[in-house]
This record gives C-alpha cells, sequence and structure tokens, in this order.
C-alpha cells in the first residue's frame, strides 16, 4: 500500500533544518502500523510531507502509495488517489458550513476519480449515519467548519471526514489526544469499523491507550528522523512502561 | 422536521456553487454578443441627441425640459477625481448614448412578439422571461412561500426594456412594475413627483449625465399597506459597441408596503472599455420597507486591465417615513472601475438602513465603494457590513461616511469592514468618514485585514479541492454574512461568481 524508502526531508525556508533523515517504512494493505516517538522527532513532519503540504524539500528517498510516486503529485491529487491525513491540529474555516465542506470534499473527489457525484439525498443519508454512530450532532453539521469545537470534536470531525472520503490510506495524527475515555471509545470505533482488507492505516501516538483499542499489527519507534526499531504491540507497552530512554541508549 | 432537514436546501444551494464554479471554464462567462441590428443615435452628447432620445421614448415636454436642464448642467461640472482609481481619460463625445434593437422601433404588444434573438440572449443568461414560476436549478425552492418563488423581471438590452413579466399579476396587486420610459408616458404624476427627490439632477457628475440621457430603466411602485407579491428584478445588458449605459430605476414605497428587488448587469468581452452611469432613487415612506439587491457583474477587462466596463453608480434610498427600512445587499464582481456608494438617508425617526457588501477585484480591476448613512431622524440605525477581496493586482478601496446630524439624538451605526488579500500584489484601503454632531449617538466601528490563510487552503487541498476550489470555499466563508442577506435564489449565483471571479488569482 504505502512504502516510504530512505525518506529525507529538510525544511524548504532553512536547508539547514533537517527533519527527517532517511525514514523507511512499508505498510502492507489491511494493516495498521502504530508510530510512537518523543516530541520533535518528526511524526507530524511525516505526515505533512506525505500529504503534499508546502514548506517541506524532500532531498532524498521516495514515497510511493500504490505504487505511484506520492510525492510528484498535488496534495488534492494524493487525496483522491486514497491518502487521508486527520490532523493533529484541525483547522477552522469561518462561514464553511462543516456539511458544505464535506460535500465538497467527497465530490471533487469522485470527480477526479471520474465518478458520478453523491446526490444531495444519498450524501445526507449518509453523513447522518456516520455522524450518529460518532456521536456529532445535526447542530455541529450546520456549524462552520472547526469553528469552536472543543478539541474532542475537532478530532471526533476529522473522523468523520475519514469515514466519508473512504480513503485508502488513513494517516492519524495523535488524534488520540485530548480525548476522554468515551471519545477515544467513540473514535476508536469508528477506525475499527473502516478497517478492511484493502485500506491501511498508519497511527501516530503517544499512548498505549489507544492502541488498546486499534490493535496494531506493527508499532515503530521514531526518534531525531529515523525509525529506530519496529516491533509487534508488545513495544508500545514497553514505552508506555519505560519510556523511551532505553530505545534511545540502544539506538545510539 | 429536524434541524438537518432544513439545511438540506441549503446545503443544497451550495452544491450548485460548487458544480457551477467547476463546470464553468473560462473567466468571463457572459462574454458572447448578440448579432442584432440596432438603430444608433449619432455619437456624442448635445441638445439635439437628448431632443432625440426624448422623442424616441415619446416623452412628454416637461420630461424633455428635464433633461437639457440637466444637461446645461452637466456642461459645466468636471469629473470627480477623488476616488482612489485611475483609467485613461474619458471621450464623452466619442459614446453613442443610444442604441436601440431594430426590431424595437415597433414597441411589442407582449413578451410573445419580441424578437427572438433577443429573447435567445436572456435565455442564454440564464434570465427567465417566460413566466415560469421557479427559477430554474433551485433545489428546494417548491418549498417555499408563494412570494419567494416568482420573479418578475424587468429586461434592458442596451437602452431600451425589452419586457417586463408578470405585470398582470401585478397589477392585480395594484404594484407597477414597467420600464421607466413606460411610467413617464403612463404615470407622469408619479414619475414628476418623484424623480429627481433622491438623487437632484445635478447631484454629481455622473449623475448629472445620467439625467440628461438616461434612454432606460425600471419603475415601481407599492401602493399602501401593500406587499409585493413577488420579488422584482431587472436585468441589464449591454451588448453594443462603444455605447454607454445609462439606465434610471426609481422605486417607490407607499407607507407600510414591501418589497424586495433585485438587478443583474452583464456585458460582453470588449478591447475598449465602455461607459456604465446609472442612477437608483428609491422612496421609503412611513412603515414601509424596501431590500435592494445588486450582483454587478459587468465585464471587468481582461488580466491585462483592456476593456471592460467603468460602472460610475449613484444609488440613493431616502427614509422619509418613519420607521422605513431599507436594506441595500451588493455583490460587485465586475467593471475594470467601480465607483459606487448606495446610500441611505435616514430621514423618518426610527427609521433604518443597512447595507452589505462584497466587493471582489482581481487581475487589474480598482473597485472604490462604499456607503453613506446620513442620520437626520431620532433613533435611527445603520448597520454596514463591508467584505473587500482583492487579488492579483487589484486595488479594493472602501470607502464609507456615516453622519449624524445634530437632530439625530439616540442613532447608533455600527460598521464592519474585513478585506481579504489574495496574492501580494494587491491592495485593500479602508477610508472612513465619521461625523458626529449630537452627543447622545453612538458609532462603532471594527476593520480588518487579512490574507487568504496557507492552513485553511491546505486543509481543504488535503481533503481533495483543488487550489481554485479552495480558495472559492474560503472566500465564500469570508463572505457568508453578506451572502445570507441575499434572496435564495441569488444568494447561489452570487456564490458562483465569487468563485468565478476569482479563477486564476493563485497558482
Ligand atoms: N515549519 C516548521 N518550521 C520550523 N520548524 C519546524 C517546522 N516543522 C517542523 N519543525 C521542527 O521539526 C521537528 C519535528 O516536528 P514535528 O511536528 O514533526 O514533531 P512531532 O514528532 O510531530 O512532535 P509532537 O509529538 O510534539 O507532535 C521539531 O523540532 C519542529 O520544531
Ligand atoms: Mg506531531
Amino acid at each position: 500500500m504505502l512504502e516510504i524508502n530512505n525518506l529525507h526531508a529538510e525544511l524548504e525556508s532553512d536547508a539547514e533544518v533537517t527533519i527527517l533523515k532517511g525514514l523507511t517504512l512499508s505498510i502492507k494493505p489491511g494493516e495498521v502500523h502504530a508510530i510512537m516517538g518523543p516530541n520533535g522527532s518528526g511524526k507530524s513532519t511525516l505526515s505533512y510531507v506525505l500529504s503534499g503540504k508546502d514548506g517541506y524539500s524532500v532531498t532524498a528517498g521516495s514515497a510511493m502509495l500504490e505504487g505511484v510516486d506520492l510525492l510528484e503529485m498535488e496534495p488534492e491529487e494524493r487525496a483522491a488517489a486514497g491518502l487521508f491525513l486527520a490532523f493533529q491540529y484541525p483547522v477552522e474555516i469561518p462561514g464553511v458550513g462543516n456539511m458544505t465542506f464535506l460535500r465538497t470534499a467527497v465530490n471533487a473527489q469522485r470527480k477526479a476519480r471520474g465518478e458520478e457525484e453523491l446526490s444531495a439525498g444519498d450524501f445526507l443519508k449518509e453523513v447522518r449515519a456516520t455522524a450518529k454512530d460518532l456521536q456529532i450532532d445535526a447542530d455541529m453539521l450546520k456549524r462552520p467548519v472547526n469553528v469552536g469545537f472543543s478539541g474532542g470534536e475537532k478530532k471526533r470531525n476529522e473522523i468523520l471526514q475519514m469515514a466519508m472520503l473512504e480513503p485508502k490510506m488513513c494517516i492519524l495524527d495523535e488524534t488520540d489526544s485530548g480525548l476522554d475515555v468515551d471519545a477515544m471509545k467513540l473514535v476508536a470505533d469508528g477506525v475499527n469499523a473502516l478497517r478492511s482488507e484493502n485500506r491501511s492505516f498508519l497511527v501516530i501516538t503517544h499512548y498505549q491507550r489507544l492502541l488498546d483499542h486499534i490493535k496494531p499489527d506493527f508499532v515503530h519507534i521514531l526518534a531525531d528522523g529515523k525509525i529506530i526499531k519496529s516491533g509487534g504491540p508488545e513495544l508500545a507497552l514497553q514505552v508506555e512502561n519505560n519510556g523511551y530512554a532505553d530505545l534511545l541508549a540502544g539506538a545510539a | 422536521m429536524t434541524a438537518l432537514d432544513k439545511i438540506e436546501v441549503k446545503e443544497g444551494v451550495d452544491q450548485d456553487t460548487v458544480d457551477a464554479v467547476t463546470a464553468l471554464s473560462g473567466n468571463y462567462k457572459y462574454g458572447w454578443e448578440t448579432e442584432i441590428e440596432m438603430d444608433y443615435a449619432p455619437k456624442g452628447v448635445n441638445p439635439d441627441i437628448v431632443r432625440l432620445i426624448s422623442s424616441k421614448n415619446e416623452e412628454p415636454a416637461w420630461m424633455t425640459e428635464w433633461r437639457l436642464q440637466a444637461l446645461t448642467r452637466w456642461e459645466q461640472m468636471t469629473e470627480p477625481t477623488w476616488a482612489m482609481v485611475s483609467y485613461p481619460k474619458i471621450d464623452f463625445q466619442d459614446i453613442y448614448y443610444y442604441a436601440r434593437p431594430k426590431s424595437m422601433a415597433v414597441k411589442p404588444k407582449s413578451l410573445d412578439d419580441v424578437d427572438p434573438k433577443l429573447l435567445a440572449t436572456y435565455a442564454k443568461l440564464g434570465i427567465p422571461l417566460k413566466e415560469q414560476a421557479i427559477l430554474a436549478g433551485v433545489e428546494g425552492a417548491e418549498d417555499m412561500p408563494a412570494e419567494g418563488r416568482k420573479v418578475a423581471v424587468d429586461a434592458v438590452f442596451d437602452s431600451v426594456s425589452v419586457g417586463t413579466t408578470f405585470q398582470a399579476e401585478l397589477k392585480k396587486a395594484g404594484v407597477i412594475f414597467c420600464s421607466i420610459s413606460e411610467a413617464i408616458r403612463e404615470h407622469p404624476e408619479l414619475v414628476k413627483k418623484y424623480l429627481g427627490s433622491v438623487v437632484p439632477q445635478s447631484d454629481n457628475y455622473y449623475a448629472t449625465l445620467n439625467s440628461a440621457v438616461f434612454s432606460d430603466g425600471s419603475f415601481v411602485y407599492i401602493p399602501p399597506g401593500v406587499r409585493c407579491p413577488m420579488e422584482l428584478s431587472t436585468y441589464f445588458r449591454i451588448n453594443a459597441e462603444n455605447t454607454g449605459q445609462f439606465e434610471r430605476t426609481l422605486i417607490i414605497a407607499d407607507k407600510g408596503s414591501y418589497v424586495s428587488y433585485l438587478e443583474g448587469c452583464t456585458a460582453p468581452k470588449r478591447d475598449v472599455a465602455q461607459l456604465h452611469a446609472a442612477v437608483v432613487e428609491i422612496i421609503i415612506e412611513e412603515d414601509a420597507e424596501v431590500k435592494y439587491s445588486t450582483v454587478q457583474n459587468w465585464y471587468p477587462g481582461d488580466e491585462n486591465g483592456k476593456g471592460g466596463i467603468y460602472n460610475f453608480v449613484t444609488k440613493r434610498a431616502d427614509c422619509r417615513g418613519d420607521r422605513a427600512k431599507v436594506m441595500w445587499t451588493q455583490v460587485e464582481t465586475g467593471s475594470a472601475v467601480t465607483w459606487k456608494y448606495p446610500s441611505c438617508i435616514l430621514r423618518g425617526d426610527d427609521s433604518q438602513g443597512e447595507f452589505y457588501s462584497i466587493a471582489i477585484a482581481n487581475n487589474m480591476q480598482q473597485a472604490d465603494t462604499g456607503t453613506k448613512m446620513v442620520h437626520l431622524g431620532k433613533n435611527t440605525k445603520s448597520r454596514i457590513v463591508s467584505k473587500g477581496i482583492s487579488a492579483g493586482k487589484a486595488q479594493n478601496t472602501y470607502r464609507g461616511l456615516v453622519s449624524m446630524h445634530p437632530r439625530a439624538k439616540n442613532s447608533r451605526n455600527y460598521t464592519q469592514c474585513d478585506s481579504l488579500l489574495i496574492g501580494d500584489q494587491c491592495g485593500a484601503h479602508t477610508v472612513p468618514y465619521i461625523e458626529v454632531k449630537n452627543n447622545s449617538s453612538r458609532v462603532e466601528h471594527e476593520a480588518t485585514t487579512s490574507k487568504v490563510d496557507d492552513d485553511q487552503l491546505f486543509y481543504c487541498r488535503s481533503r481533495g479541492m483543488d487550489e481554485e476550489e479552495a480558495v472559492a470555499l474560503v472566500v465564500n466563508g469570508f463572505c457568508k454574512e453578506v451572502l445570507q442577506a441575499l434572496p435564495m435564489e441569488f444568494a447561489m449565483e452570487a456564490q458562483a461568481l465569487v468563485a468565478i471571479s476569482l479563477e486564476g488569482s493563485v497558482g
């Protein structure tokens, strides 16, 4: 599904600052991978570089989604190709209704893929059902995108978008932070409902808690722009109990 | 009905916008011209031309005199230069002041007799000249109250009115809706009483010229206590080359009446700039209310500033009676140069004026627009919401006057003036004038200037929208308060226009 090979990225504004320093990761269809790592190690940067945010230059390496070079594409093309990023800090868009935003996005992707647009009725039916599962009420659908949403509401809204867009490769950047216990369960259920043999997940998190609900196939430790260790779910437990010190020492 | 069912309509509208945006390629959608035989008066303006226009319209002698008086005044005036716009000097003697399709020489008795080419022109513009109940493509319109469904249209093509729909039905309600030339012939007592009573003949350079040479326009009279049973609208189309359009609109809302009126404007793409100098006068008596919405989409010129319409317009509403209300809503996306300040004279006690404006200037467009709120009566209220968007190399100026006179005790004004910049070669300017001559009135002014936020654009794009769609969405959000003030049928059109007029502004 997603093949990242020796990825190097630096700040466009300051070539002195290299953030990703040779990151390699391979995710097969249907797999769930978790990435953990200290603050500032480059987790969000990885998600931004993959989704095409301005401000970073890739100096070496590659990232392919189902054999197609992601790095050559515009952000909207990556989205239409099936990549989705649930943002660590979802952006507010004043004056634009959440529903309008969603419908515009859904139909833009369908159009880009040469598919028929979703009719108003079908869209509404689908969005209501999905929103209900995530306990997002009608009012939140009507309000401007993320404006005045609580931290937890913003994260649930990201999952709503993900469910509606039906991407193939989902990246969740700390979707669990700021969620209360019940909301975490809702989000995890939302993600688990989407798990399938041709959809993959990359879950960035600091906590074992989320991984209790979303069972990963693999766990990777990212430090200083590189994956320093990979393993199974037990690796997350090790981090939870002992922190990163041992792992970092081991890698050095 | 749940809350969700209600937004369905709104969502439908929003979606249509997006469809329209993506479906339309090329910048100016209305740039084609109609090939039609025209009768022109000779170029230039002089007493003979004024007499000719007057006689073509079969006007009574008092009207001809009024025009000639204006011309004499105009000849002594000079063009104003205070606006923040620059354009080559206009040769007022090198313009045609009257152009009429040949087929209109004998006035058609009904729309059925109108030249099919003219009807086709309006059909192509999407303007319903058939008396159809519902504007095509507006989802949910069938659930709306009757008043929201029908739209009566007066269509003005170059210098003449082509036809007015729903006249019979309006007449039943006592409403007069016709071209101003017809009103001058059929309702001289009303025209005599009100014409020039809000915008005096010699108010300013362009209004004075208009008083001399106006060829047609719309006339509305709503009798006391009548709520106009449908939306009224006028569509102005400039087609002929080197021709100025000078329309004159007169709206009278008698005591306790209500009307919502909309004007739309388009013109073909041409290399040579064309002049448009209109005057709109609105009289609002006691307890009456008028909503006047404009979707101005004259040809803006090309990306290098070649061609386009010079739009010099004087619009003013006079709240003559107590508790009279007026609301101006404008979406200004077209024209090479815009000079326009729809104003409210709040003469009656407790009268209210509102002004909602979206002004978009892209490429080489220049817009200098705003409003004047003149508070004369006690407890008068005004509200100004202006959203200026600049892109390309455009300059956008908000110019507003709020004036509280000594007698206007306990009056209030609130002004919110937001500018949005797209790119770094455009400019936004805010020029507020505030005069308060009593100490019980309050004036509040808020202004912001921001740039289109890259994080917002990236967020939209990461969800699959292309850059132009993303900009259109964010800008439509920025304009929301004003778009909401438009009648629903036109909110959709306006949203699409916002998107279209920003094409090419990014990337
Ligand atoms: N646009 C930027 N300008 C300056 N520094 C940046 C920028 N983007 C990332 N960085 C730096 O790169 C490093 C990696 O940041 P990143 O946000 O990817 O970390 P992270 O692993 O997601 O951390 P956290 O766990 O706190 O979310 C940090 O030191 C950060 O300050
Ligand atoms: Mg991060």
